[in-house]
């Protein structure tokens, strides 16, 4: 098995451990690989902002010693959007739940996405609201269960990514915690691209959303994440039909349009 | 202070004009009616000094960005009326329970809900004070005139700075839409009051000590900001003791500053027996009535205009309780103020309330026609 190299704890409060997730949770492991992708980006640790919602992933920011910014419910994006106008040098790393992001925060979602500001919106997406107790949100999937769906979601869900694509979104790729390594990749190339870049990691909830809907404790559901996800190389030559119930990862999207605050800066004979 | 000549300028542009002496660098905002006019003159300003001017999805946004950027270190200002006053409450309290300096201009129209948008009301003073949820200290300003609007603008964001507060500055339509004369500063710089630089190595955001200036995000300080209690660094805290501290440590604030944070003005006789206690334009009216009644009549009455509602001024009530046989409080809603006045008066005098809630001005025939029934 492979060792992945990283000097992850550099960047811990370690004082501040033990975090409050439950066992089997994928938040640590994402929270690890936006630590390695910063590191890869090199970036000066002073210049790095965390800022995050409300909602079991959002506690993240306290763990990492960085500038932190842990804000209100649904409203992460907009003071990102502040403090990235007042201090376009500063590099913004934007942790939210799925429900953080798109229910309550979706007006924000869709503008950040519209205005392409260089924010990297990480979205920790494992379909229930976990800190609450396990309650369906806008990416549960149709028939899901929870404690505010018993029998079942009735709604649709969300495609994140389509909704970001729709909205004007620049870059977008899709990851998961059971493949930590090409999670990291990802939000290094979400990091390094110039604009507003959404990277979804799936993630999983073994107590709140696991255990609902039957779907066995964390290695099971990583194991699941794992088998039914799909590189988008390999998904290009694959139809439609056979795609149904796969997820696709890697870099979805990658446009370059002009990113909002150099648009700003320069307009005001200022960049 | 070196003044140029008069310009003549609506309240709103006013306190545009005062954020920008004061330093104010930063404007998120939404349109909304009648506060448009601060979001206009902000766009047109802000970008000739380098600043931002950005126009948010929602209040809830342009709540959100303005401490976004007051985090980043700008001086900011955001603007709306009523109904967009109600979105911003949550994330008023965060910059309460964080921290964060930045002020917020309500200017008034009629509500509940959309109510009469071009209509002029006073409905939001309570709101000012308790709109965002939980026990949270608040300086709340009401200026009189397009002048004290101005003042009062470089007040709000100096004081902001200096306490580490969210000052909301409560104008009403009227002021905000009216045009008077006003004395700009040459140099607006003499407006910007600097915090101290002095920050230690073991930089405590939260000082249990007393007041420490927020060092921006991009300084090497990993501190931590949140809307949870937190202990002295901004870590998360539910720890009984230090949630008990810290809601004692942000309340003690606006006491110890008293002085600087309470403003009222009164004018009138020494021994008073009639004395209206009011606020924002419902002051003019009231100036109106002093003026034939004191500075012509010299009847026994009195004048106090509150620059400040919150902290409500609660010791000058007092002492004018103990003069006055009858304190007059006109206000144009259904009588919001007025439960505070009773509350310090304690029973020292009759307190009558004047109120007009039909989107209309109080006249100051409706004062001196209670007033008349005193006197004789």
């Amino acid at each position: 098995m492979a060792v992945i190299e990283s000097s992850t704890q550099d960047y811990l409060r370690t004082k501040k451990l033990p975090h409050i997730w439950c066992p089997g949770c994928g938040n640590g492991i994402v929270t690890a690989a936006l630590i390695r992708a910063i590191e890869r980006a090199d970036y000066d640790q002073s210049d790095v902002v965390i800022v995050s919602g409300i909602g079991c992933s959002s506690r993240a920011a306290g763990y990492l010693n960085f500038n932190t910014l842990h804000t209100t419910h649904g409203r992460a994006l907009a003071f990102a959007t502040g403090l990235k106008m007042a201090r376009p040098e500063l590099k913004l790393f934007v942790i939210m739940g799925d429900g953080d992001c798109s229910a309550i925060g979706g007006n924000h979602f869709i503008h950040s996405a519209r205005r392409n500001l260089d924010l990297n919106a990480v979205v920790v997406n494992n379909h229930i609201y976990g800190m609450t107790g396990g309650q369906h949100s806008p990416l549960t999937p149709t028939g899901k269960k929870a404690t505010t769906a018993p029998g079942g979601t009735l709604e649709r869900e969300f495609n994140l990514l389509d909704l970001a694509k729709g909205a004007g979104a620049t870059f977008g790729a899709r990851g998961t915690a059971a493949q930590p390594r090409q999670l990291e990749q990802l939000i290094a190339r979400g990091a390094n691209h110039k604009g507003f870049s959404v990277i979804e990691a799936l993630s999983p909830c073994p107590i709140a959303y696991g255990r609902k809907n039957k779907l066995g404790g964390a290695v099971d559901m990583l194991r699941d994440m794992k088998d039914s996800s799909i590189s988008v190389e390999r998904a290009a030559g694959m139809e439609e039909a056979d795609l149904k119930d796969k997820k696709i990862t890697g870099v979805i999207y990658n446009y370059d349009v002009p990113e909002y605050a150099e648009v700003y800066y320069r307009s005001i004979g200022k960049d | 202070m070196p003044e140029t000549k008069p310009v003549l300028m609506q309240g709103n542009e006013a306190c545009a004009e005062g954020a920008i002496s004061a330093g104010v660098r930063f404007y998120a905002g939404y349109p909304i009616t009648p506060s448009t006019e601060i979001a206009e003159r902000m766009a047109a300003r802000l970008p000739g000094l380098g600043g931002v001017f950005i126009q948010m999805e929602d209040e809830i946004a342009s709540m959100a960005a303005v401490i976004g950027a007051s985090i980043g270190g700008k001086r900011t200002l955001t603007a709306t009326s009523g109904p967009g006053f109600s979105l911003k409450q949550e994330n008023i309290g965060y910059a309460v329970m964080a921290e964060i300096p930045c002020v917020i201009v309500n200017v008034q129209r009629m509500g509940p809900s959309t109510g009469v948008p071009t209509a002029p009301s006073q409905g939001d003073v309570m709101q000012a004070r308790w709109g965002t949820h939980g026990d949270h200290p608040i300086i709340v300003f009401s200026p009189a005139s397009v002048y004290e609007t101005y003042y009062l603008t470089i007040a709000a964001v100096n004081l902001s700075q200096k306490l580490r507060q969210p000052v909301i500055l409560l104008l009403d339509e009227v002021i905000g839409h009216m045009r008077e004369k006003v004395f700009i500063p040459e140099d607006s710089k003499l407006m910007v009051e600097k915090a101290s630089d002095k920050v230690p190595a073991d930089y405590k955001p939260y000082d249990e000590k007393g007041l420490t200036p927020l060092v921006p995000f991009g300084f090497g300080h990993y501190y931590h900001v949140t809307g949870l209690f937190h202990d002295q660094y901004g870590f998360p805290t539910g720890d009984p003791l230090q949630v008990e501290r810290a809601q004692d440590r942000i309340h003690a604030k606006l006491d110890k500053y008293r002085d600087e944070v309470v403003l009222t003005n009164y004018i009138g006789h020494k021994e008073p027996r009639v004395v209206i206690v009011t606020y924002g334009c419902t002051v003019r009216s009231a100036r109106a009535v002093i003026k034939k009644a004191y500075w012509q009549n010299r009847q026994p009455v009195g004048l106090l205009s509150l620059q400040t509602l919150w902290p409500f001024p609660a010791k000058e009530i007092e002492t004018l309780a103990k003069q006055a046989d009858v304190i007059l409080v006109p206000e144009m809603n259904m009588g919001q103020i007025l439960g505070e006045v009773e509350r310090h008066v304690k029973g020292e005098a009759e307190v009558i309330p004047i109120n007009r809630y039909d989107g209309e001005m109080i006249s100051p025939d409706q004062i001196s026609e209670k007033m008349g029934r005193w006197l004789s």
